[in-house]
C-alpha cells in the first residue's frame, strides 16, 4: 500500500479547495470515487491486508468514501445554489405600476384641517349662499349703508341690493334667524373681493365662526381661538390679542401669531413687524343680534373670521396667493 | 395717518423707547404699519470739505469745487457765493431724495460734471435760510451722514386708523390714547386771540338751510392779512407728516386739521358774492368747479357751501376755484363745521374726491370742536399771516348735540369680558380716557364719553374701552361651557369630502377656478341660444371681461385651466373641481339660484410613460369608468349611460357622449369635447369632460347598507358570442338577458368585442360570460349546459344575431 486513507483524504480536500467549478469537482469525484476511482482501488485493496487488520480498514475507508461524497455533493450544490443567486433574479430597483393618486387642493386640505379642529370643540358645519343679499352681507351685520366701515371691503355687486359676499360673515344672521340659542357653527366658503394684486385675488376662502349662549365672555373668545392656533401651527406659537374694528362686534379684536418664517426676528412676510395677522374676532355686536331677534340681555356671544388663504400660505410655505387658482399641475400634485 | 414724534412732543412728554411707544399704539388699538426717521434722507447727504475751488471754465458765477468726502475727492459745481477753502459743508450724493420730492441726479452743468450738490440749510429742508450752502463747525468727520453727525433724528409712525376712531385722526388725538396708557396729560395748546375789531356780524352772515345735513357752521374773519409762505417751522410740522407747504393761510389750516382733527376752510373774504354764507343742497343740474380746477356735475343730496349767490364749496370735501386764497387776498372768511358724515361720504364716493378733509367729516369730527379749531387758527393767522381781527365768530348751531350718558353695572362688564375688575379700576380706565364718570352704588357707573369718542354709544363700546384699557392679553384665557351634543354632520359636506377623496383616489387632482367667467364663455361653449346656461348672473363692476359673469358651468374653468397647463408642458391632466354655478332668476334683486356641481376633465395619455406597457391616450371609456369607479364607491346603484341626442350635444360630440342617469333621473352628461369647442379655446389636444349635479348624485347615495349572504355553493360559468348588427349597444343584449329572469343567472360580464374579419362588415361579434349558481344546491353540467342553450336561443330570436360560424 503506497498512501494510507488518511493521506488520500487530505490530498481530496486539498484538491478540493482549489477546485473552482462543478466540472473540476465532477472530475475530481470520478478521479476518486469512481469505478477506478482511488478510494475504490484502495478498498478493493483491502483484501489484500491481514485478516484482522480487514475490518477496521474497511470500516474506515467505507467512513471516508462516504464522508468524500458527502464533500463533492455539497461542494457542488454550494456552486449551484450561488450561481442561482447570481443568475436569477429582477432588477428592483424599477419603478412599481402605481396607480398615481390625485390631490386634494390646498385649500380644500386646509379648509378640512380647520374644520375639523373646531368639530372637535363641538361646533357644526354651516354654509350659505356666495352671491348675497346687501342686506345679510351688510345691514344685518351693523355696516349700514354709506358707512365708512364698506370702505374696509371692495365690493362686486349683481345689482344695488344683490352683491358677491365679502365675507362669510352673513352666515350669522342667517343662523340665528333659523336657530335659537346655544349655537356655535363654523361656515367655510368662497368670498369675492374687488381687487387683484400680488397678496389679493378676487376670489378667495373664509371660515367664519360663531358661538353664542348665556354667559360667553371675551376670555372664552381668547381660550377657543388660542386652542384653535396652537393646533393648526404649533403648540409654542405664542399670539397676542389687540384692538380692532369691526362693525359687528365689539370689543373686536385682531388675533396675532409670532411670525412663522422668522420667529419674529422681522421679515418680508410680517411686514418686519415679527407678527402675523390672521384671524379677525370680537364679541358680537348686539345690533346683530337685535337683528336677529335675539334677546341682547340674555345672550352674549364671539365670532371669528378666518382666511384661509393665509393660513395655508404660512402652512406651507406658498409665497404667490395667484398660484391658488391657477392650479398648476406641479404645483397641484405637491399636496 | 402719519404722526411724527416732534410734533406729538408738542402735547406729551413722551419717553419712551420708540418701538416701545410703536408697540403701545398698536395695542392700544392704533395699529402702527411702520415707523420710519424722516430724516434717513439725510443719510445720503455727507460731510464734505472744499480741498479746492477753481473758477467754472464757462460761467462767471459757477465754480468748481473739489470736495473731500472722506474715501474720495469728487467734483462739483457750486454757485454759492461763501465756498471758501477747507470749510465744511453738507453734500447730496446723487440719489438723495429731498423733502420736497425731487431725487438729485448726477448732472453736467455747463459742460461740466457735477457729482454732487453743495447744500443750503432750506435745501436741506432744515431752515428758511438760503443764504448760501451751509457751514459747518470744525468739528464733525468728513464723509460721515449729516443726520448722524447733527443727531437729527424724527421718527414718524404710519398709523392705520380702524374707521371708528375719528378722533384719533390727529396729533393730539394720538397724544390722547398715549397719556391714557403712559398715565400722562396732554398739554393742549394755549388760545389767546389778539385784539379784535369791530364786529363780524356787521360784515357777514351764515344762513344754513340744510339743518340736518349741516347741524353747525362757524366762522371767523380776518382782514388784513398778508398771503406769502409759512414761516419754517410751519412747513416743517406739516413736512413731518407728509403734508405740502401751500401758502400760510392754506398752511394753517392744514396744520390746525392735523393738530385738532377739524378740517377747516379759508375763503378769499372779498370774492364772495354779498358777503355772506349760505349752506344748501345742490339744485339738480348744477355743476362747481373744484379747487383742481375740474368741472363737477352736482345733485340735491350734496351740500355746497355757497355765498349771496353761488356755491363756493362742495361742503367738507374740496373748496371753489372761484373762492380760492391768491396771493392777492386781503381778506378771509375762516369756516370750522360739522357736516353730517352721511352726506360727505356719498359726495365723496360720488365726486370720487377722497380728500383729508372728507376722510374725517365722514368719520364723524367732534361736534364741541367746531370753536376751539376756529379760534385756534385765526390766532394762528392773525399771528402769522399779520392780520386785523374781527370781533366774535359766528356759530351756527340751531340743534346743539347733547352728550351721550351711558348707564351700566360692573358686574355686566366683566360678565362680557371675563374679567374681575374692581368698579374704581373701571372708574380710573375711563378717565384716563377723558370720560366723566359718576359712580352710582357698587355696581353702576354713569358715564359720559367726551364729544370726540362719535363710536361711543352704549355699554358694549364701553367694555372695549375698558378691555384695550385693561391690556386684551391681560384678559384671562377661559372656555365657553357648553352641552355636550353629538349631532348629525351635514349630508352635503360630509359627501363632498368624501367625493373629494374618492377622485384624489381615482387619481384627479383638484382644482379650483375662479367663481367668474367671461361673457364669451357662452359662445365659446356653443350654448344654443335658449340655453339655461346663458343665463349668466352679471357682474357689475368686473376686475375684466374674462372675469364679467358668475359661471353656469365648471367647464370654461377647467378648459382655462387645461389651456394654462398645456402652455407650461403638463398635457396629461386628470383634474376634478366641486363649486356652484349661478342661473339668473330674471327677477331683479333676487339670489340667483346657485346649483353646486362636480365636474372633470381628462386630456392627454392615460397614465403617464411608463416601462411595463405601450402608450395610450385617454378615451371615453377611461373617464367612464372613472363615473363608474365614483358610484360604485358611493354605493350608488342602478347608473345608466344613454347616449345623448345629438341634437342636444353642444359642447360635446355627438355620438361620443353619454347621459348619466340614475333611477331614471339625469345627472349629468360625458363625453368627448367637441372639436369647435376646442377650437374656441385654441387646444390642439382632445380632451374628455364629465359634469354632474352634485346636489342630484348624493341624493341618490343610500343612507343604509346591508350585506348579502356568501353563497354556499359553487358557480359554474359559460361563454356566448354573438355575431350582432354595428349599431346595437351591448347593453342591449345584457339586458336582454336580464330580462329573461332566469333564477340560475347569477351574473353578467361582457369581456369581448370585436369588429374586422372574419366578421362580416358592419357587424360585431360581442362575448360575454354567464355565471349560473343555485342558492340550495351544485349544479350539474348537463343542467347548466341546457339552460345555456335555452338562453342563447331564445336570445338568438329576440335580436338579430347569429352565432359564430367556426
Amino acid at each position: 500500500m503506497e498512501k494510507t486513507i488518511e493521506q488520500i483524504k487530505e490530498e481530496v480536500l486539498k484538491e478540493l479547495e482549489a477546485a473552482s467549478d462543478s466540472e473540476s469537482i465532477k472530475a475530481l469525484s470520478v478521479r476518486y470515487l469512481g469505478r477506478k476511482g482511488v478510494v475504490t482501488q484502495y478498498l478493493r485493496n483491502i483484501s489484500n491486508l491481514p485478516k484482522e487488520s480487514r475490518p477496521e480498514a474497511g470500516k474506515k475507508a467505507n467512513q471516508t468514501k462516504k464522508k468524500l461524497d458527502e464533500l463533492f455533493k455539497k461542494a457542488l450544490k454550494q456552486l449551484a445554489s450561488s450561481s442561482y443567486e447570481t443568475n436569477n433574479r429582477i432588477d428592483v430597483s424599477l419603478p412599481g405600476r402605481v396607480t398615481r393618486r390625485g390631490s386634494l387642493h390646498p385649500i380644500t386640505q386646509i379648509t378640512q384641517q380647520i374644520c375639523d379642529i373646531f368639530i372637535r370643540m363641538g361646533f357644526d358645519v354651516a354654509e350659505g349662499p356666495e352671491v348675497e343679499t346687501d342686506y345679510y352681507n351688510f345691514e344685518a351685520l351693523n355696516i349700514p349703508k354709506n358707512h365708512p366701515a364698506r370702505d374696509m371691503q371692495d365690493t362686486f355687486y349683481i345689482s344695488d341690493n344683490i352683491v358677491l359676499r365679502t365675507h362669510t360673515s352673513p352666515v350669522q344672521p342667517r343662523i340665528m334667524e333659523k336657530q335659537k340659542p346655544p349655537v356655535r357653527i363654523i361656515a367655510p366658503g368662497k368670498v369675492y373681493r374687488c381687487d387683484s394684486d400680488l397678496t389679493h385675488t378676487p376670489m378667495f376662502h373664509q371660515i367664519e365662526g360663531l358661538l353664542v349662549d348665556e354667559n360667553v365672555s371675551f376670555g372664552d373668545l381668547k381660550g377657543v381661538l388660542t386652542t384653535f392656533v396652537h393646533q393648526i401651527f404649533d403648540p409654542e406659537t405664542s399670539l397676542r390679542f389687540r384692538p380692532s374694528f369691526f362693525p359687528f362686534t365689539e370689543p373686536s379684536a385682531e388675533v396675532d401669531i409670532r411670525c412663522v418664517i422668522c420667529k419674529g426676528d422681522g421679515c418680508r412676510v410680517c411686514s418686519h413687524t415679527g407678527w402675523l395677522e390672521v384671524i379677525g374676532a370680537g364679541m358680537v355686536h348686539p345690533a346683530v343680534f337685535e337683528n336677529v331677534g335675539y334677546d341682547t340681555t340674555c345672550y352674549t356671544g364671539f365670532a371669528f373670521g378666518m382666511g384661509v388663504e393665509r393660513i395655508a400660505m404660512l402652512k406651507y410655505g406658498i409665497d404667490d396667493i395667484r398660484r391658488y387658482f391657477e392650479n398648476d399641475l406641479r404645483f397641484l400634485r405637491q399636496f | 395717518m402719519k404722526v411724527s414724534l416732534s410734533w406729538l412732543k408738542e402735547y406729551i412728554d413722551v419717553d419712551i423707547n420708540v418701538n416701545d411707544l410703536a408697540n403701545a399704539l398698536t395695542m392700544a388699538g392704533l395699529e402702527v404699519e411702520a415707523v420710519s426717521d424722516r430724516y434717513d434722507y439725510l443719510n445720503s447727504v455727507v460731510i464734505g470739505r472744499l480741498a479746492k475751488i477753481d473758477p467754472h471754465p464757462n460761467a462767471d458765477k459757477l465754480k468748481l469745487c473739489r470736495v473731500d468726502i472722506g474715501d474720495r475727492i469728487i467734483t462739483v459745481v457750486c454757485g454759492a457765493p461763501n465756498v471758501k477753502n477747507d470749510m465744511l459743508a453738507p453734500l447730496a450724493i446723487p440719489g438723495t431724495c429731498f423733502p420736497k420730492g425731487t431725487i438729485l441726479e448726477k448732472s453736467i452743468i455747463r459742460g461740466e460734471i457735477s457729482e454732487g450738490m453743495l447744500c443750503s440749510e432750506m435745501e436741506l429742508g432744515l431752515s428758511a435760510n438760503s443764504d448760501g450752502i451751509m457751514e459747518l463747525g470744525r468739528n464733525y468727520s468728513v464723509g460721515f451722514p449729516l443726520n448722524k453727525a447733527l443727531g437729527l433724528s424724527d421718527p414718524v409712525f404710519e398709523i392705520d386708523l380702524t374707521p371708528n376712531r375719528p378722533d384719533c385722526l390727529s396729533i393730539i388725538g394720538t397724544a390722547r390714547e398715549i397719556a391714557a396708557f403712559e398715565k400722562k396729560k396732554v398739554t393742549y395748546p394755549k388760545i389767546c386771540l389778539p385784539e379784535s375789531f369791530d364786529d363780524i356780524s356787521d360784515y357777514t352772515s351764515v344762513t344754513i338751510m340744510a339743518p340736518e345735513l349741516c347741524p353747525r357752521y362757524a366762522a371767523s374773519l380776518v382782514f388784513n392779512i398778508t398771503v406769502g409762505p409759512s414761516p419754517f417751522w410751519l412747513q416743517d410740522r406739516l413736512v413731518s407728516v407728509g403734508l405740502k407747504p401751500i401758502n400760510n393761510i392754506v398752511d394753517i389750516t392744514n396744520f390746525v386739521m392735523m393738530e385738532s382733527g377739524q378740517p377747516l376752510h379759508a375763503f378769499d373774504f372779498d370774492r364772495l358774492a354779498e358777503n355772506r354764507i349760505v349752506v344748501r343742497t345742490a339744485g339738480e343740474g348744477e355743476a362747481f368747479i373744484t379747487l383742481d380746477g375740474k368741472e363737477r356735475p352736482l345733485d340735491p343730496e350734496m351740500l355746497m357751501i355757497c355765498d349771496g349767490k353761488k356755491p363756493i364749496a362742495l361742503a367738507g370735501v374740496m373748496g371753489g376755484l372761484n373762492s380760492e386764497i391768491e396771493d392777492s387776498t386781503t381778506k378771509i372768511l375762516l369756516e370750522s363745521a360739522y357736516f353730517d358724515p352721511v352726506c360727505i361720504r356719498k359726495t365723496s364716493k360720488k365726486t370720487g374726491l377722497n380728500t383729508d378733509a372728507s376722510h374725517r367729516f365722514e368719520r364723524g369730527v367732534d361736534p364741541k370742536g367746531t370753536i376751539t379749531a376756529l379760534n385756534r387758527a385765526t390766532q394762528l393767522i392773525a399771528e402769522i399771516g399779520g392780520g386785523k381781527l374781527i370781533k366774535g365768530t359766528i356759530d351756527e348751531y340751531q340743534n346743539t348735540f347733547t352728550d351721550r350718558m351711558i348707564d351700566f353695572s360692573v358686574t355686566a362688564l366683566n360678565r362680557r369680558l371675563g374679567t374681575r375688575l374692581d368698579i374704581n379700576d373701571i372708574e380710573n380706565h375711563l378717565k384716563s380716557i377723558e370720560f366723566e364718570v359718576d359712580k352710582i352704588g357698587n355696581d353702576r357707573l354713569q358715564v359720559i364719553p367726551p364729544s370726540c369718542r362719535v363710536d361711543i354709544t352704549r355699554f358694549e363700546d364701553i367694555t372695549e374701552e375698558i378691555a384695550r384699557l385693561f391690556g386684551y392679553n391681560n384678559i384671562q384665557t377661559t372656555f365657553p361651557l357648553i352641552p355636550a351634543e353629538a349631532r348629525h354632520p351635514s349630508k352635503k359636506i360630509e359627501s363632498r369630502n368624501r367625493i373629494k377623496c374618492l377622485m384624489t383616489g381615482l387619481g384627479f387632482n383638484e382644482a379650483i377656478n375662479y367663481s367668474f367667467i367671461s361673457k364669451l364663455s357662452c359662445d365659446r361653449l356653443n350654448f344654443e341660444p335658449g340655453d339655461k346656461k346663458r343665463q349668466m348672473v352679471d357682474v357689475l363692476n368686473p376686475l375684466s371681461e374674462e372675469q364679467s359673469a358668475m359661471r353656469t358651468s365648471l367647464i370654461p374653468g377647467l378648459l382655462e385651466t387645461m389651456k394654462y397647463n398645456i402652455s407650461v408642458q403638463n398635457k396629461n391632466l386628470k383634474l376634478f373641481e366641486i363649486g356652484n354655478v349661478f342661473f339668473d332668476t330674471g327677477q331683479k334683486d333676487s339670489l340667483p339660484d346657485e346649483v353646486e356641481m362636480l365636474a372633470g376633465l381628462w386630456t392627454g395619455k392615460r397614465v403617464d410613460t411608463v416601462w411595463f406597457s405601450r402608450e395610450f391616450n385617454c378615451d371615453f371609456y377611461d373617464l367612464k369608468g372613472v363615473i363608474e369607479g365614483l358610484f360604485g364607491n358611493l354605493d350608488i346603484v342602478n347608473i345608466n349611460f344613454t347616449r345623448m341626442p345629438p341634437a342636444s350635444c353642444f359642447y360635446t360630440k355627438p355620438g361620443f357622449t353619454a347621459q348619466v342617469i340614475v333611477k331614471d333621473k339625469y345627472i349629468g352628461l360625458i363625453g368627448e369635447l367637441h372639436p369647435k369647442v376646442l377650437s374656441n379655446y385654441d387646444l390642439k389636444q382632445t380632451a374628455f369632460i364629465f359634469e354632474l349635479n352634485f346636489d342630484r348624485l348624493i341624493n341618490h347615495m343610500p343612507g343604509t347598507k346591508s350585506v348579502s349572504p356568501i353563497p354556499k355553493f359553487p358557480a359554474t360559468s359559460r361563454d356566448i358570442t354573438l355575431i350582432v348588427d354595428n349599431d346595437i349597444e351591448a347593453n342591449n343584449i345584457l339586458q336582454s338577458v336580464t330580462d329573461l329572469n332566469e333564477e340560475l343567472v347569477e351574473n353578467l360580464y361582457l369581456f369581448d368585442v370585436f369588429e374586422g374579419d372574419p366578421i362580416p362588415a358592419g357587424r360585431k361579434s360581442i362575448s360575454f360570460r354567464i355565471t349560473y349558481r343555485s342558492s340550495s344546491e351544485t349544479l350539474e353540467d348537463s343542467r347548466v349546459n341546457n339552460l345555456h342553450k335555452s338562453i342563447s336561443d331564445r336570445l338568438l330570436k329576440k335580436i338579430d344575431a347569429t352565432l359564430p360560424t367556426v
